[in-house]
């Protein structure tokens, strides 16, 4: 647990943990590094932005520790579940049963319907939904006249509304959100982020967001700032403009070196 | 154009390794045909010619010598004194009397040399015959001594000075082996046997006592083939044929020839078959390149490449993919071509040497029908590539299959279906004769209307899957609906798998229920115990029924002979029999009167009887072959059968007029059933001739068996093909199917599917489009089988449709193997997906 906050977050629990983590694409001429010492915590209800340019490596650490993709070193855990160790079909296990996604391209079975979608990973784990937090997902995120649907049969704002309303639908332990707002209009985004943020406020979900948009950011709690395979900065509550102020200066640093 | 579409060959390589692998199959087949038959064909033909080199006129019976055109004025005889006048001819240096007939010889072991088809007798002439050539030993003489041919002496295990067994027909010789001669006779080089026995002998033997078959007459030198023919001809009586060795020889090559082609036709009929199932992959596999390359296509549009720029771009592509199978296809037909003279050699039909033939009509049938069946099938494809609008290249969404209405295509294939349903059933009730094409006709239209209809039925009849889908979880949920996802591409995938199956099963059905009439019909009438006949159907001597008859146990013998008369100006057979003791051998229905056919009684069938208004009491008159009249007595009418029909008379009677005794069978009644003991009692007392078998009942079933699964064996062998090429397409759409799904994949995984889920999903999705496959084509199959059943079987009494289960099942099985199989590559790709670049991809 980390001691580094302020002290009414001493007490929050920890719901993920990378620590020293790194990863390293090829050997040789080509070796990148695209994780380099990675070492940050994500509390339990609490909503993450990971930020920075592109190849700062800010999808690589949230594959990483999502558990989609394996590291070189260090040490990531879900929970109390140290993911360094695991196999592939424990990995995935763990997915389905502790972690929620929300992808950029919605990726919904097209030959599902809403519900069946939103229910999916619950029915490949072969568990009953909770009827009752399900309508309150279905409720939130207004889709409950479209449940029949199919994606074909809805909008874009639509889908990704589905997206999130599948990532919640198990009570993960974490979710995990890759660019939802980038292949949508700004008021569908808007709604997105807002059905994301009310489910850390209202029902204490714990969220990690990878974005490169400062708008979408500022919907979150913190946002943690990526450069060069490294974490470079932090902000709390931050504003739209904050994180453009940051990002700017990220830039003229990455000009002038 | 063709710079783009050899490019898109190269980028798709692994796209279309499933349509050239179909290809390749399908003209390796065609030209594997080929190249068999041709060289087949080549070597039979020179090793004939070869045959006739001693031959430069041969004199043969005119035309006319059959009974059944009633000519009065019968052929001049081929006698020694006719002989002598040929010799005698200018011209002529030497003639040669031929007799020739049926001669087994059994091997040390006492199984026969050759098949009993090729086995053959004949006559040595003189000391040295110029036609068969002493390897050891010397000319037979007198009525103990026999010549063999090289090959069969050595695979008899015999050597000069032994004692040979052999059996013409009737009870076994054992003449002495006195030579051993080689031969460049067609049939002894394709694996057959000749015994040869002195000129007397064996015109005792083969019953041609004092007559030759043939005359060949040899040339002095300096006269050629047609200056003897005509010197003969001028001397012959009028109704001797004469034809040079030249003649014979390209008759022979032609008779070869037909032999062969039609053989070829029958092989090519499996090729085609295996070629338009491929079509279907190459539709598909079409149809998928261009779905993905709508944008890249429209931008060609939109930069002003024209529709038909388009579409030929596409066929191009299939024709560069059609000429590169066809290569491949070829290099392996010729293979095949070799390999199957090899396997042919091997299960013991000794085909003649010769070099290994590759027409150059070949090596273009085989580019012509990869291109143009290749081609063909893209050209659908390439047609729905050119209809793409230039707007397609800005859109942004990814192009997703228009869905067209299928009401039109399913009117369509609704109507194909009835047609050919109604054309099949009214088939059934035409004559067997007429119906052929009609029923040929009709199952081509219903089984193209099933094709039509598959997309439709595919929901329903995965629908009725589902449940046991259910079963496996999401993963069959999945499945299920991913199968009826492309309803066209799974239709055509079934499609392709139906055709084999509706083949194989219609077979079947068919040869099963027509296996258990004949059966009956064989066996049901039959109260003998035993039936003994010649091996390859010939006639037996009368000296067999007479040796029976006096073995241990025996309580009753009868032969069965046909006697070719006249009866009413008709040329008739009459079936002799021995009239006191059949009663106890065979159970005619009776219709009307009694079973009397001791002395000049009579017994006629129900049909006969009809026709000519024929009853009990009837007086008929039939004239011999001697010229002799006989006046029978009907006596009774019975009901015919496919087996047993015409006049029965009783042999007795009818004996002294016939010029040659042979029975078709003898039936015999042992006082204490059918049992080994009694069996091999009959056996000895013919001396354990290898030529004849001794059958009962059992047996006679067995035989019947074994020839209609032979038949089917070969027919699923030929067909195997053709679900090969269908199993290449299932495994073609599924590789399609995942790399489309690839993001959906990579999103099942990173939403919790393990591997096995997911490669789970792609082997139940194969097993539902398999199945669906075999369903289709089972049903059409008993359909069909029931058809050309009931056309066939319609005039037998003892028909009945027969549904081999059994079989059915093992179809269906084969069907859910092929999915599980089929799946076997793509299922582990779809787990081995990465699955950071499958949620990516775009």
């Amino acid at each position: 647990m980390t001691t580094t906050d302020t002290a009414d977050r001493a007490t929050a629990v920890v719901a993920a943990q990378a620590a020293d983590l790194t990863k390293v694409y090829g050997h040789g001429e080509t070796r990148v590094v695209a994780l380099e010492g990675v070492t940050i915590d994500f509390h339990e209800a609490e909503f993450t932005a990971i930020m920075g340019p592109s190849g700062s490596g800010k999808s690589t650490l949230m594959h990483c520790v999502a558990g989609l993709d394996t590291f070189s070193s260090g040490s990531v855990r879900i929970g109390g579940t140290e993911l360094a160790s695991l196999k592939d079909k424990d990995l995935t296990r763990l997915r389905r049963d502790r972690i929620g996604f929300v992808f950029q391209a919605f990726n919904l079975l097209p030959t599902l319907t809403a519900l069946e979608n939103i229910t999916l990973p619950l029915d490949i784990a072969g568990r009953r939904p909770d009827r009752g937090w399900l309508d309150t997902v279905i409720g939130m995120v207004g889709l409950s006249e479209r449940l029949g649907h199919r994606p074909a049969q809805l909008s874009g704002g639509q889908q990704q509304r589905v997206a999130v309303a599948r990532a919640l639908a198990s009570r993960p332990q974490i979710v995990f959100a890759d660019e939802p707002t980038g292949n949508l209009d700004s008021r569908s985004g808007a709604e997105i982020l807002g059905f994301l943020r009310d489910s850390v406020r209202a029902h204490r979900q714990t969220v990690v967001m990878v974005t490169h948009d400062p708008v979408a950011a500022a919907y979150a709690d913190r946002v943690v700032f990526l450069a060069d395979g490294r974490i470079v900065d932090e902000l709390r509550a931050p504003s739209a403009e904050a994180v453009l102020d940051r990002m700017k200066a990220f830039d003229a640093k990455g000009r002038v070196s | 154009m063709f710079r783009t579409a050899l490019r898109n060959v190269l980028a798709h390589k692994a796209r279309l390794l499933m349509t050239m692998l179909a290809v390749l199959l399908g003209v390796a087949f065609v030209s594997g045909t080929l190249v068999f038959t041709d060289t087949v064909s080549n070597a039979m033909r020179n090793s004939s010619a070869k045959g006739f080199d001693q031959v430069d006129v041969a004199l043969g019976p005119g035309p006319g010598t059959g009974p059944g055109d009633g000519d009065p004025a019968e052929p001049p005889k081929l006698t020694p004194a006719l002989l002598e006048k040929a010799a005698a001819v200018p011209g002529a240096e030497e003639a040669t009397g031929v007799v020739a007939g049926y001669a087994a010889v059994a091997g040390r072991d006492g199984e026969l040399v050759a098949d009993s088809f090729r086995s053959q007798g004949g006559n040595y002439w003189g000391d040295a015959d110029p036609r068969y050539p002493l390897a050891d030993g010397r000319a037979p003489r007198g009525a103990h001594e026999v010549a063999l041919d090289e090959r069969t002496a050595r695979a008899g295990g015999y050597e000069v000075g032994d004692t040979v067994r052999l059996s013409v027909d009737g009870p076994v010789l054992t003449p002495t082996l006195t030579g051993v001669f080689t031969t460049d006779d067609g049939s002894v080089a394709a694996g057959g046997s000749l015994a040869l026995f002195d000129t007397a002998t064996a015109q005792e033997l083969f019953h041609r006592t004092g007559e030759y078959d043939e005359i060949f007459v040899r040339a002095a030198p300096g006269t050629s083939q047609d200056e003897l023919r005509g010197a003969l001809e001028a001397v012959l009586p009028e109704g001797v044929s004469t034809s040079t060795g030249e003649q014979l020889a390209e008759d022979q090559a032609e008779r070869i020839s037909a032999q062969m082609s039609s053989m070829e036709s029958g092989l090519l009929v499996f090729a085609g078959i295996a070629l338009f199932v491929g079509t279907f992959i190459i539709s598909n596999t079409f149809s998928m390149l261009v779905a993905q390359r709508t944008r890249e296509l429209a931008l060609l549009r939109a930069v002003g490449a024209s529709r038909r720029q388009i579409t030929r771009s596409v066929l191009l592509e299939a024709g560069v993919v059609g000429a590169v199978a066809a290569a491949a296809g070829l290099a392996a037909g010729i293979g095949v071509g070799a390999g199957m003279r090899v396997l042919a050699d091997r299960v013991g039909g000794v085909l003649p040497d010769g070099p290994l033939v590759i027409a150059p009509t070949t090596v273009a049938a085989a580019f012509a029908v990869g291109v143009l069946v290749t081609v063909g099938a893209a050209w659908l494809p390439g047609r729905r590539a050119a209809k793409i609008p230039p707007v397609a290249a800005m859109s942004s969404v990814h192009a997703t299959a228009t869905v067209k209405s299928l009401v039109l295509r399913n009117t369509f294939g609704a109507l194909l279906a009835g047609a050919g349903t109604t054309v099949v059933l009214y088939a059934t009730t035409m004559e067997r004769s007429e119906a052929q094409a009609p029923m040929g006709l009709g199952a081509v239209l219903l089984i193209l209307g099933v094709f039509v209809l598959t997309p439709l039925l595919s929901r329903p009849v995965v629908g009725a899957v589902a449940p046991v889908l259910r079963l496996f979880g999401v993963s069959g949920r999945l499945a299920r609906q991913n199968a009826v996802r492309n309803p066209r591409r799974t239709a055509a995938t079934a499609s392709a798998l139906m055709i084999g199956l509706t083949l194989i099963t219609g077979m079947t059905v068919a040869a099963s229920s027509l296996r258990t009439s004949i059966d009956r019909m064989a066996t049901a009438a039959l109260e003998a115990d035993y039936v003994v006949s010649m091996g390859n159907g010939m006639g037996l001597g009368p000296e067999v029924e007479r040796r029976l008859a006096d073995a241990e146990g025996v309580s009753a013998t009868s032969p069965l002979r046909i006697v070719p008369a006249e009866v009413d100006d008709e040329t008739q057979y009459l079936t002799a029999v021995d009239g006191s003791a059949f009663d106890e051998l065979m159970e005619l229905p009776l219709v009307r009167g009694e079973f009397e056919v001791g002395g000049a009684g009579a017994v006629i069938d129900d049909r006969i009887a009809a026709e000519r208004g024929w009853k009990p009491g009837t007086r008929i008159t039939a004239s011999h072959e001697d010229g002799a009249e006989q006046e029978f007595t009907v006596t009774g009418v019975y009901e015919q059968n496919e087996m047993f029909r015409g006049i029965v008379v009783d042999a007795a009677t009818v004996a002294p007029h016939q010029e040659r005794i042979s029975d078709l069978q003898v039936m015999v009644k042992m006082t204490d059933g059918p049992s080994e003991a009694n069996e091999d009692r009959l056996e000895e007392a013919l001396g354990d001739n290898p030529a004849i078998v001794v059958q009962d009942k059992q047996a006679l079933s067995e035989e019947i068996g074994q020839t209609f699964s032979l038949v089917l064996n070969m027919l699923y062998g030929l067909l195997a093909m053709a679900v090969v090429v269908a199993v290449l397409g299932v495994v073609n759409t599924l590789a399609m199917s995942v790399s489309e799904r690839t993001q959906e994949i990579g999103m099942l995984r990173a939403v919790g599917m393990v591997r096995g889920g997911v490669a789970r999903m792609i082997r139940l999705e194969s097993l539902v489009i398999s199945l669906f496959g075999g369903l289709l084509g089972v049903g059409l199959g008993v359909f069909f089988g029931w058809a050309a059943g009931e056309l066939m079987g319609g005039t037998m009494r003892t028909y009945e449709l027969v549904l081999p289960w059994g079989r059915i099942v093992l179809f269906l099985l084969l069907s859910a193997l092929i999915g599980v199989v089929a799946a076997l590559w793509p299922a582990r790709r779809a787990a081995r997906l990465d699955m950071l670049a499958a949620i990516k991809a775009d």
